[in-house]
This record gives structure tokens, sequence and C-alpha cells, in this order.
């Protein structure tokens, strides 16, 4: 009926490729049926992102006192393992030094730690290869070329400022948001 | 009685059911008389083998999560209930772990035939996709059904399966905490991949479901590659074909079985027998057999972006397999050239699969590397030049005329049929 009626309208102008009110509303509808669909299917693809309860376990506090220089510890941070490490004033002149070495992913040691805390190394214990845990954190495993961590997955080596120097992992080892609360207390997260 | 269908069938039972709702009528033209290549060879009976492995694992699968816990603090436990509690249940885990084996053999064998065959080429094209489509899926529900015991080795797997799709650039972290469901595998991760696990078999009956509508369609291809040109060249498959898949299905059960009871843990790792520990990655982390090509990939790549796309390109070319191809002969029997490469392409697919389970270091590295180019070399390069320089052997008049003692004749079909069936 309404293509009958629409027919003699569209008649005095040329070709079929004519605009009609048809076309219209069927963009309106195509277009309301779309924004409807993506309502109901976002709420489903955002429920399979990390929920409340996991997003408010997102900080983690640690007691550095006993952590002794060339000591380090492993802490949990968000299901992941995060590296204090305590480091000696040779490792952290070596991590100084090898900032003009040859570095995959460049970046100075010092704007890897805290000013006037450069003892303290606290990195995120994850490869950035594929996500094993490297090896090192425990003075007896082994530290890799550079004296930092080793990866046993795929051989990615790392530095005294946990860098990468050598291996597949595309960047250093990701230092977490963290501040001091004291002189031995810090907050990760 | 407009409407009903004319149902053939003298029961009055099934003639009222079929008359309504023609399901007999459907069976009947699909499985009793469908018309099938007449030379089948036993590479023709890894279909049926892969539907029953299927089924099989669907059966193990549901009555294993009636006693499986899917919590990381429980799972790991909650198996070994299994194992050594559970009714039987030693029995359902070992089939339902061995049969993910036996449906990778099964399907490689199934790809193989194909490949050897030419049963991708034209006019099986879209029933060949849909095969590629359900080997990704079987791999995303093999993958997912192995991180749920939470093991060292489902752990650690899982970690480094997700962490791949942290290579893609801007959204790739972003991709990975949201399949995680935080900020590393854990509770939420194992929760929705016990669902999906769950749901991805049901879509695997989909889709084998529109394979095999394909197939009947297009009908079988065959070992001479040639179409068939009449009655003469095919047999009905009810009961030439459903009992020679019976004597495969006899075979293929014997070596199932002397996995499941022989050799339960042949296949897999000693590792995943220690509960996940998020804070110790295992020293060499290794997939499952079937994956270890894939993996050998993924390792050859010094990249890691470009590893990762390698690995998804090397199922993608099979996809496009059909036009890659320009031959217009089927059979690798009439091709003598492709006849020895696809041998070549099955020894470059086993040195991936060694590779993959040796440390990415020295040789294997090498090897990986050569092999990989090879694979693509082979799909890319070979195939599509091939097809135009190749000289085919002469193809056969018709299948009858190259399988039949008599040599086919004007109507070998009935004559020579006749006899078998009555005996």
């Amino acid at each position: 009926m309404a293509d009958s009626a629409a027919a003699p309208q569209a008649a005095p102008h040329a070709g079929g490729a004519e605009v009609t009110k048809r076309d219209f509303l069927k963009l309106v509808t195509a277009a309301g049926a779309a924004v409807g669909v993506g309502a109901i299917v976002w709420p489903l693809v955002d429920s399979m992102n990390p929920s409340a309860d996991v997003l408010a376990l997102s900080s983690t506090t640690v007691d550095l006192a006993p952590v002794t220089a060339g000591q380090a510890i492993t802490v949990m941070w968000r299901g992941k393992p995060v590296f204090v490490r305590h480091r000696t004033p040779e490792e952290i002149a070596k991590a100084k030094a090898d900032d003009k070495g040859r570095l995959p992913d460049p970046a100075l040691d010092a704007a890897r730690v805290k000013p006037g805390k450069e003892q303290w190394l606290i990195v995120v214990g994850i490869c950035t290869h594929l996500g094993c845990v490297p090896l090192g954190n425990r003075s007896t495993e082994v530290r890799g070329e550079y004296g930092g961590w080793f990866c046993p997955c795929h051989g990615s080596h790392y530095d005294t400022s946990g860098r990468i120097r050598q291996g597949p992992a595309p960047a250093n080892l990701a230092v977490p948001p963290y501040a001091f609360e004291g002189d031995t207390k810090i907050k990760i997260g | 009685m407009a409407g009903l269908h004319k149902s053939e069938f003298e029961n009055p039972v099934i003639r009222w059911v079929d008359s309504r709702l023609p399901i007999f009528t459907m069976l009947q033209k699909e499985y009793g008389v469908f018309p099938t290549p007449r030379n089948f060879n036993y590479f023709w009976n890894f279909g049926a083998l892969a539907m029953i492995n299927l089924v099989i694992m669907i059966a193990t699968g549901i009555f294993l999560a009636m006693n499986y816990t899917a919590h990381k603090d429980m799972a790991f436990d909650s198996v070994e209930r299994i194992m050594r509690d559970v009714n039987w249940g030693w029995l359902l885990r070992y089939v339902h772990a061995n049969g993910a084996s036996m449906f990778f053999i099964v399907v490689y064998i199934h790809m193989f035939r194909g490949l050897y065959y030419g049963s991708y080429k034209t006019p099986r094209e879209l029933l060949w996709i849909l095969g590629v489509i359900i080997m990704l899926l079987m791999m995303a529900t093999a993958f997912m059904g192995y991180v749920l015991p939470w093991g060292q080795m489902s752990y650690w797997g899982a970690t480094v399966i997700t962490n791949l799709f942290s290579a893609f650039p801007l959204v790739g972290e972003h991709i990975v905490t949201w399949l995680w469901g935080g900020f590393s595998v854990d509770n939420p991760t194992l929760n929705r991949f016990f669902s999906l696990h769950f749901l991805l078999p049901f879509v695997l009956v989909g889709v084998v479901f529109l394979h095999i509508a394909a197939l009947h369609i297009t009908g079988s291809n065959n070992p001479l590659g040639i179409d068939v040109k009449g009655p003469q060249d095919t047999l009905p498959f009810h009961p030439y074909y459903t009992i020679k898949d019976s004597v495969g299905i006899c075979v293929y059960f014997i070596v199932f079985a002397l996995f499941v009871f022989f050799a339960p843990n042949y296949l897999g790792h000693a590792d995943n027998y220690i509960p996940a520990n998020p804070l110790v990655t295992p020293a060499h982390i290794v997939p499952e057999w079937y994956f270890l090509p894939f993996y050998a990939i993924l390792r050859s790549v010094p990249d890691k972006l470009g590893g990762v796309l390698l690995m998804f390109a090397s199922i993608g070319v099979l996809a496009v397999l059909p036009w890659l191809d320009t031959s217009p002969v089927r059979s690798a029997r009439f091709r003598p050239v492709y006849r020895i490469l696809i041998w070549v392409l099955v020894l470059c697919c086993v040195v991936l699969g060694v590779c993959g389970g040796k440390p990415a270091e020295g040789i294997w590295v090498v090897l990986s590397r050569i092999a990989t180019a090879y694979y693509f070399l082979h799909f890319l390069v070979i195939l599509p030049v091939l097809g135009k320089f190749e000289r085919t052997l002469p193809l056969p008049e018709s299948i009858s005329r190259a399988v039949l003692p008599t040599g086919g004749g004007p109507l070998p079909g009935g004559a020579a049929a006749k006899p078998m069936e009555k005996a």
C-alpha cells in the first residue's frame, strides 16, 4: 500500500535511486536496532572486566624493615607477584653505568626508583614476554647475565634495574604505582 | 489432510510421526539410500570417527561437570576427588582427557585426507572452511578444558596463551585484562573458562551440522577425486558405509582403550599434578602435543607480535587454501609432484611439532624457523605455482570404470551391486 502510494510521488524524479521516506524509516529502524543490540550486549561484555571486589583489592602495604641489603621479597598485588629488592651499592652502580648500555627498552635507572630511595627497586615480577615469573628473587636462583632476573620460559635476561637486556621480551619489568608511607613502608597500588 | 508429508513408512507409529515431522524420511534419504562414491578407502572413516569422538567428549564432560568445582581453591581437589572417590570417576576423566588427544589425532588425519585428495576444491570450498572453523573451535575448547584441573601446566598455559593477545598494540593489555576478569589468571578466569568450555562443544555440534549439511549438497569427494557421473559410481550409504565405518570404529576404540587403560598419562605432563602456584613458573612450559606445531611457529619469530600473527596466519592460510591451490585436479594420485610435496608438508609439521616440545634454543630455533618458512612456502608459493606447471596424469573416465573389475560397462551398478546386497 505504502509502496503504491509512494510510487506516483517518486515518478517525477529521475531514476530508481531516489531517496524515499521508506528508506529513511528503514535506516532509522536499523540504527535504532543497532543501538538496542549494543545496549544489550555491552553489559554482557563488560561483566567480564574486573569486578568491583577485584578492583578493591588493588592496593597492598609492604613493610620493608626486615629486608636487608642484597635481599629481595615477593609480595602479591592484584594477584601478581611484585618483586621488592633491596639493592646493594654495587648493583645500583651497575644499573646506573648501564644507563648508557644497549637497552631494547631505554629507561634511566633513576626513573625506575624513587629519588633518595635508590636502594629499593620495586617491579612487577611478570616477564613482559608471555607472563612467566622470572627467576632471581632468591640469591640462590639464576639471575641471568646481567645480575637481575632471568625468565626460564623463553630466556629473557633482566638487569639490576629490571630492564630487559636480552631475549624475546619486548619491555622492561613494569614499575607498579607505589608511594613511601614512611621510611620503611610502601603502599603499592 | 493438506500439509501432511506423504510418508512411505509402513509402521503406523513411524508413519504418524513421519507425516507430521519427516525426520525418518530425512534419515532414510541422508543416511540410508544416500548415494556415496563406491571407491572410498579407510581415510573416509575419519569424519564419522570425529563425530563419535565429539559425542563421547560431550557425554563424559557432562558427567565430569557434575563433580567438578570451578573455584581456584577447590578445582584441583575436586579433580582429585573425581579420580579417587567418585564411582568410575577415573574412567570418565581418563576417557575425557585422552578423548581430546584422540579427537585431534582423528581430525588431523581427516584434514590430511582432505589435503591429499583435494577435497577442499570447488565445489567443496565452504565445506572445507566450515572444517577450519570446527578446528578453531576445537582448539579453543581444548585449551580452556586443559585449564580446568588448575594444575601448574593449566595455570601457566593459560597465562602464556592469554598473554598472546597482549602483543597487539594499544588494545592488547585491555583485551588481556578483559579475558582474565582481573589482573592475572585467577578465579574469574577459571569460572569463565568453565562456562565457555561447557558452551563451545554445543556450538561445535551446530557447525558440524552445517559441515554435514554442506557435504550432503556437494556429495563426498573420493580417492580418485573425479565427480560422480551416475548411479553406477555410487553405493547406498547403508549398509555399505555404515559397515565400513564400523570397522574403523572398532580400530579407533582399540587405540583409544590402549591409551585410557594402559597409558592414561602418556600424553599429559606430570607438572599438571602440582596445584597451580601463581608465584612459581615451571621451568619448561609446553602445551599439549596437538598445539606443539603452532607453538613452534609462535616461538620461531623473535618478535612478539610477529610470532602471534604468524601463528594465527598458519590457520588462516588453510581457510583460503581452495583459492591458493590452482590445480584443477583434486586427487594427489594424478599429481606426481604434489604427491611428494604433501609428504614434505607432513614432515614439516612433524618437525614443527618436535621443535615445539623442545626448549627454544640452539638447533631447535633454526629447525623451527626452516620448517615455519617451508610451511608458508608450501601454501603461499608452491601450491599457486605448481598448479600451472605440473603435468598431471590422465584422469579415469569414471569411478566405476576405474574401480570395477568388469571395467564398468554401460550399467554395472545394478548388475554388480545386487549379488552383494543379497549376501
